[in-house]
């Protein structure tokens, strides 16, 4: 179920703030971030954020496209080693 | 008989039935259509007339989305989210469900048919 419309999208305010501030000077410097919930607003693009995955900080380019997602959509939280492969050779199991 | 929207052509089945034919009508926007034109969704497709199928196919063209441009969105979609990069993308291009099922055991339409060396059943 999406988020009521009433509240409008949930952006981090710290995280917005520092984008918008960089916006203005112009600045440009990767954000570390652990608000994997907040919403990609249009001030993001053309930025990079460090999305904090539980273990590090994933660098994602912001494009126009991922405005309206969550910024934890582009950091995977699990690590896939993959299964051992068809061929019967162990490509290392998890 | 009648030809609508592209190479579909449904038979002598009810019009309500006969037009969720087309990719992209279902029993709603069939009903809804036939609400628009002024057509009984109870009458058979043969017994149309050229110029209630004409209608017919207008409101189709005009108002709704369907087969290979409908298709074209669908796969549009898709395509961004495996270009963003996002969770859904990547579940997409692995092939596994989306919508956060389980995968340890069944999402075999996903999956496909299950594979593993050697006989069939598979463990961990």
């Amino acid at each position: 179920m999406g988020r009521s419309l009433k509240k409008g999208p949930y952006i981090d305010k710290k995280l917005l703030g520092r984008i918008i501030e960089m916006n203005r000077s112009g600045g440009k410097r990767v954000v570390k971030t652990w608000a994997r919930r907040s919403t990609i607003s249009p001030e993001f693009v053309g930025h990079t954020v460090a999305i904090h995955n539980g273990n590090k900080f994933i660098p994602i380019y912001i494009n126009e496209n991922m405005v309206g997602h969550k910024l934890g959509e582009f950091a995977i939280t699990r690590t896939y080693r993959g299964h051992t492969s068809k061929t019967g050779k162990d490509k290392g199991k998890k | 008989m009648a030809r609508i929207a592209g190479v579909d052509i449904p038979n002598d089945k009810r019009l309500e039935v006969s037009l969720t034919y087309i990719f992209g009508i279902g029993r709603t926007s069939a009903l809804k259509i036939c609400e628009k034109t002024g057509l009984d969704p109870d009458r058979r497709v043969k017994d149309l007339n050229e110029e209630e199928t004409i209608k017919i196919r207008n409101v189709i063209e005009n108002d709704y989305k369907v087969e290979g441009s409908l298709r074209g969105e669908v796969s549009y979609n898709i395509k961004r989210l495996m270009d963003i990069g996002c969770y859904r993308g990547q579940r997409h291009k692995r092939g596994l469900p989306v919508h956060g099922q389980r995968t340890s055991t069944n999402a075999r339409t996903r999956k496909g048919p299950r594979a593993r060396p050697g006989a069939g059943k598979k463990k961990k």
